[in-house]
C-alpha cells in the first residue's frame, strides 16, 4: 500500500503536466461537456491530491483529515456544477477520466507484478471514492435547491392581503395539504394579531378540489380564527365544489360561506356598518 | 399557591392571566370566579389570556366550563387576546370551545360585553 501511495505521489510531482494533458485528452475523447474547459479545476485538483498524499493521507479512507482540503475543493466544484444545472453523470465522469492517465503513469513507473496491480487497484478505488463523494455532494446540493424552491413556493402561495380596514383576505391557490394549511393558519393568525382585524376572508377560488381532508383543514383554520376572537368567511366556492361537498356530507358547521370574494367583501363591509352607493351621475 | 386576581369594573369582572396556569390555579380560579359572580351580581366576565403562552387540554376545558358556569349564573364570558399558537394548539387538541365568546383584545371584548348587556348579541 505504501508503495502505491509513494508511486502516485512521485508521478504527480514529476509528471504533473503530462498527466494533466492526458486527463484533458481523455475528457475530450469521452465527449464530456467539460472537455477542454475546467483546466484550472483540474490543476487545482491535481495539486490538492498531491498535497494530500504528501500530507500522508491514506488512500483507503477519504474521510481522513488529510483529505479535508481536497474534499472541500470537490465540494465547491460539485456545488457550482449542480447550481449550473450540469448532469450528475458529467460531474463524476470528469473525475473518473482522471483514472486512465494515472494508470498509465503507474504502469510506466512500477514493474509489472503484484505491486503494480495493487497500486492500480488502490488508485482506482481512491478515485472511485472521490467520485462517489462528489456525487453525494452534488445530490445534496440539488436537494437543497429543491427544498428551497418548495419553501419559496409555499411562501409565494399564501399571501395575506388587507382588503379594508379590519378585513383580511387570503387567496388560496393550489391543493391544500397539512403543511400548507398550517402555514396559512400561522400567517393569517399572526396578521390578525398584528392588524387587529376582526374579519378574515379565505378565498378558495384557486383550490382545484375539496375533499374531506381539505374541508377538515379549512374547518380547523376557521375554528382557530374564531378562538382568537375574529370571524371568518370562506368565499370562492365553485358550483362543482359545492356539489362535491354536499355529496361527501361535509358540514361546514355554521361557517359563513359566499360564492365570490366580492360577496364576501360586501358582507364584511355591511357588518362593519359601511355601505356602497353608486352616484347618480356616473356614466 | 398563587391565586389569579379578579378585578371588578362596574358589572364586569376582569381576569388577567399572566402566569402559566397550573391545574390547581385553574381550579381555584373557577371557584373564585363563580363565588364572585354570585356576590357581585356581575353580568359580564372578561378573561384576558394574551400573556398565556401554553395551554393544555385541561386549561382549554377549564375555559369552556368557566363560560358554562357563568352562563348558568346569568353572566356572559368573553375570552380575549388568545395568541395564534394557543389557538392552533387548542384546535389540534380538538377543543373548539363552542359557546365561548372570543374577541381580539380587551377593548373589543368590553364592547362585546356591553352589547351583550343590552341583549344585542345572540349566542353563536
Amino acid at each position: 500500500m505504501q508503495t502505491a501511495t509513494q508511486a502516485l505521489e512521485a508521478l504527480l510531482r514529476e509528471e504533473g503536466d503530462a498527466v494533466l494533458d492526458l486527463w484533458s485528452r481523455e475528457l475530450r475523447d469521452t465527449g464530456a461537456r467539460l472537455g477542454t474547459g475546467a483546466q484550472t479545476e483540474r490543476q487545482q485538483l491535481l495539486a490538492g491530491l498531491l498535497a494530500a498524499l504528501q500530507g500522508g493521507a491514506p488512500t483507503d479512507d477519504i474521510q481522513a483529515p488529510a483529505w479535508d482540503e481536497l474534499r472541500n475543493r470537490l465540494d465547491q466544484l460539485s456545488r457550482s456544477w449542480a447550481a449550473q444545472g450540469l448532469p450528475a453523470a458529467e460531474t463524476t465522469s470528469f473525475l473518473l477520466a482522471f483514472k486512465r492517465p494515472l494508470f498509465e503513469g503507474l504502469q510506466r513507473r512500477l514493474a509489472s507484478g503484484a505491486g503494480q496491480t495493487e497500486a492500480v487497484w488502490a488508485v482506482s478505488s481512491l478515485i472511485d471514492r472521490l467520485a462517489q463523494w462528489m456525487l453525494a455532494v452534488y445530490q445534496r446540493s440539488r436537494e437543497d435547491i429543491i427544498q428551497r424552491q418548495q419553501q419559496e413556493l409555499l411562501e409565494l402561495s399564501t399571501p395575506v392581503v388587507k382588503l379594508w380596514d379590519g378585513v383580511l383576505a387570503v387567496p388560496m391557490i393550489g391543493t391544500l395539504d397539512s403543511a400548507r394549511t398550517q402555514l396559512v393558519m400561522e400567517t393569517l393568525l399572526q396578521r390578525i394579531v398584528e392588524t387587529g382585524s376582526a374579519l378574515a376572508i379565505i378565498d378558495i377560488t384557486g383550490v382545484p378540489t375539496v375533499d374531506t381532508l381539505v374541508a377538515q383543514h379549512l374547518i380547523k383554520t376557521v375554528t382557530a380564527i374564531r378562538l382568537m376572537g375574529a370571524d371568518c368567511i370562506i368565499s370562492g366556492i365553485r358550483p362543482q365544489i359545492a356539489q362535491t361537498m354536499v355529496h361527501l356530507g361535509i358540514d361546514l358547521q355554521g361557517i359563513t360561506t359566499k360564492a365570490t370574494l366580492a360577496d364576501a367583501l360586501a358582507q364584511a363591509l355591511r357588518r362593519n356598518g359601511y355601505g356602497v352607493t353608486r352616484s347618480a351621475d356616473a356614466a | 399557591m398563587e391565586r389569579i386576581p379578579i378585578l371588578q369594573m362596574g358589572r364586569t369582572l376582569l381576569v388577567t392571566i399572566q402566569v402559566d396556569m397550573q391545574d390547581r390555579t385553574a381550579m381555584a380560579l373557577q371557584d373564585d370566579l363563580s363565588t364572585r359572580i354570585e356576590q357581585t351580581g356581575a353580568t359580564g366576565v372578561l378573561i384576558d389570556i394574551s400573556a398565556l403562552e401554553m395551554v393544555d387540554s385541561f386549561i382549554g376545558r377549564m375555559l369552556a366550563s368557566i363560560s358554562g358556569i357563568a352562563q348558568v349564573l346569568d353572566a356572559t364570558t368573553v375570552v380575549v387576546g388568545m395568541r395564534p399558537a394557543v389557538a392552533i394548539t387548542l384546535v389540534e387538541l380538538g377543543l373548539s370551545l363552542p359557546g365561548v365568546r372570543t374577541a381580539l383584545d380587551v377593548e373589543k371584548g368590553m364592547a362585546l360585553l356591553a352589547q351583550a348587556a343590552r341583549g344585542a348579541v345572540r349566542a353563536r
